[in-house]
């Protein structure tokens, strides 16, 4: 007879096992899910109506995303340039300048700052940054604006992105050899000269990997955004411009739209559009992220 | 020439690196100052009252409760399915890499999926199975949003367990399960701190309990009853145009951070004491 702790442990070996490929699934079933939801409305308007018509009529059941799709990429574009250089300043010198102390001053901060639900992004952004654009900024550029515009999303949204930036760029950097620096600096270089054309060069992908992330996080916010971008459903053409991107478009239609026909389809066939990009993002910069810390193992 | 492009470089980062962590501080300062005068007892203590969202009586403590029991229901259903996940990536799966890879692999994809489609997603099951909005909707959807955090930060820690004492239970004739245990018992740690993240981001997460917890004046008393929910709470009474409405939003706004930076602060702590005792 076979031990009965032997027993249990190949039950739990069984039941785990099952546990693991179901979770797993959930990625699948989350395609499979919105798919299914999405495809009413898939079979009446074609895809390239669906993604590059301006028409945004529910009554009619004309579903147009280009202005919502576009209303996207200016917050997260606006985003992304103003948290880029930030954070890479940042995390060059947490990681090849500052003293120990200091990063274990500023990290942990940083780290708070991801902790920070969007709601609250959002109430901030109302109480200063919409204040701010409508008198200080905007009044230099354009005649008239509520403030509630793609700029107010777009710094609301590269404040939530400065964490994840840094924190990736900064675990790039430790995986730099410290042996490479030393010998740019034994060259003669300077320590800026050897962060440009040795620690930066040598943390290329992994820079991009944070980059591709960073994009896929702004692309899904919602709350923060939805608050302060004015959720107006037109195609932005300046930084002043209301606009509406996707999330926002979700989040603030589920009420009505099980009363319109197809407007749930509509709705769940935005959410499918984000997940996919987001998905795509995800999978090339994880595998870029692997291969860095392979290279170093 | 070199000299100076480094200094300018320098004081560059070095305001970026004011600028990046004043931020917090300057979030803080503007929810405090905006909000403090009008939190009072009642807010807290008391469910809205009639015609509250227009100004009169009553508090958000269906919206605090609410919220406190998606986020607890949500981490301990997704502490039962993400400890085993763990456990079997690290000690059973020992021999199969490449399921271990896989699972992680699609973890991190799952965990940068935003919260907005799995509420999509959730409201999508709920309607195939014929559910309202609903305090388990809810909970179910959110389990499903921090699964991710919880498995990866667990598995950080479980990771770094180091092979010998592994190698010693197995020594001893322990089974995989029993040394699971082993190395669960070492973690605890890295689990309470995991706990704590899931808690934060649970509590403060609002595009996912949207379409499926719904928005109710009471205080759930069932699984299949709406239940309101903190952030939602914020974000319909800012959109008030009424201005006492708005100044509870604010209040609103500084409990849901007080609740956010304690757990920050407790998860912080925790992991560095309770190291302490770890071989």
């Amino acid at each position: 007879m076979k031990n009965i702790r032997l027993l249990k442990d190949q039950f739990i070996s069984k039941i785990f096992l099952v546990l693991t490929l179901l979770s797993i699934s959930t990625v699948v079933l989350i395609a499979l899910g919105l798919f299914y939801k999405s495809i009413p409305i898939l079979n009446s308007t074609s895809l390239y109506n669906l993604l590059f018509s301006s028409e945004w009529k529910p009554f009619k059941e004309a579903f147009g995303f280009y202005p919502f799709i576009v209303g996207t990429l200016w917050v997260t574009a606006i985003a992304i340039i103003i948290a880029l250089p930030l954070s890479m300043l940042t995390a060059i010198y947490l990681s090849e300048y500052a003293h120990i102390r200091v990063r274990k001053l500023v990290l942990p901060l940083i780290e708070l700052l991801s902790g920070i639900p969007p709601v609250l992004y959002g109430v901030w952004g109302v109480l200063v940054i919409i204040p701010l654009i409508q008198d200080k900024i905007a009044p230099h550029f354009v005649e008239f604006t509520t403030g509630y515009s793609v700029l107010a999303g777009g710094i609301v949204l590269a404040i939530m992105i400065f964490p994840l930036i840094i924190s990736i760029v900064i675990e790039v950097f430790d995986n730099v050899p410290q042996d490479l620096r030393n010998a740019s600096l034994s060259l003669g270089a300077t320590q800026w000269q050897t962060v440009k054309k040795v620690v930066l060069r040598k943390s290329f992908d992994g820079i991009v990997a944070a980059v591709v992330l960073a994009i896929s996080r702004a692309f899904g916010e919602t709350i923060a955004v939805l608050m302060v971008c004015g959720n107006l459903a037109q195609v932005p053409h300046s930084l002043f411009d209301s606009a509406y991107p996707l999330p926002a478009l979700i989040a603030n239609n589920y009420g009505e739209m099980m009363s319109i026909p197809m407007y749930d389809s509509a709705l769940m066939f935005a959410a499918l559009l984000l997940f996919a990009i987001i998905f795509l993002f995800n999978a090339v910069s994880r595998i870029i992220l692997y291969r860095i810390e392979k290279r170093n193992n | 020439m070199r000299k100076i492009e480094e200094n300018i470089f320098k004081v560059l980062m070095i305001l970026s690196t004011i600028m990046i962590s004043s931020t917090l501080f300057m979030i803080l300062y503007t929810i405090f100052s905006k909000g403090i005068g009008s939190l009072s007892w009642d807010m807290v203590s008391k469910i809205p009252e009639g015609g509250f969202y227009i100004g009169k009586g009553g508090g958000i403590l269906n919206a605090i409760v609410g919220s406190i029991y998606i986020t607890i229901g949500s981490t301990l259903l997704g502490l039962l399915i993400s400890l085993p996940i763990v456990i079997y990536i690290n000690v059973y799966a020992k021999r199969n890499a490449t399921l271990a890879s896989i699972t992680r692999l699609s973890y991190d994809i799952l965990f940068g999926i935003p919260s907005i489609v799995y509420g999509a997603f959730g409201f999508a099951i709920m309607v195939y199975m014929g559910l309202k909005t609903s305090l388990l909707a809810g909970i179910i959807t959110v389990t499903l949003m921090i699964i991710p955090i919880l498995v990866r930060a667990i598995d950080e820690v479980v990771r770094v367990v180091p092979e010998d004492m592994s190698n010693a239970v197995f020594a001893l004739g322990g089974t995989r399960y029993e040394t699971a245990k082993i190395i669960l018992r070492q973690s605890i740690p890295g689990i309470i701190t995991a706990i704590l993240l899931s808690f934060g981001r649970a509590i403060g997460d609002a595009a996912c309990v949207l379409f499926t917890a719904g928005f109710t004046d009471s205080i759930p008393t069932s699984l299949d009853q709406p239940a309101a929910t903190l952030p939602l709470s914020i974000f319909f009474q800012l959109s008030s145009p009424i201005q006492e409405v708005q100044n509870r939003a604010y209040a609103a706004a500084v409990i849901l951070t007080i609740i956010v930076l304690i757990i920050n602060i407790v998860a912080k702590i925790a992991s560095k004491n309770l190291s302490k005792n770890k071989i």
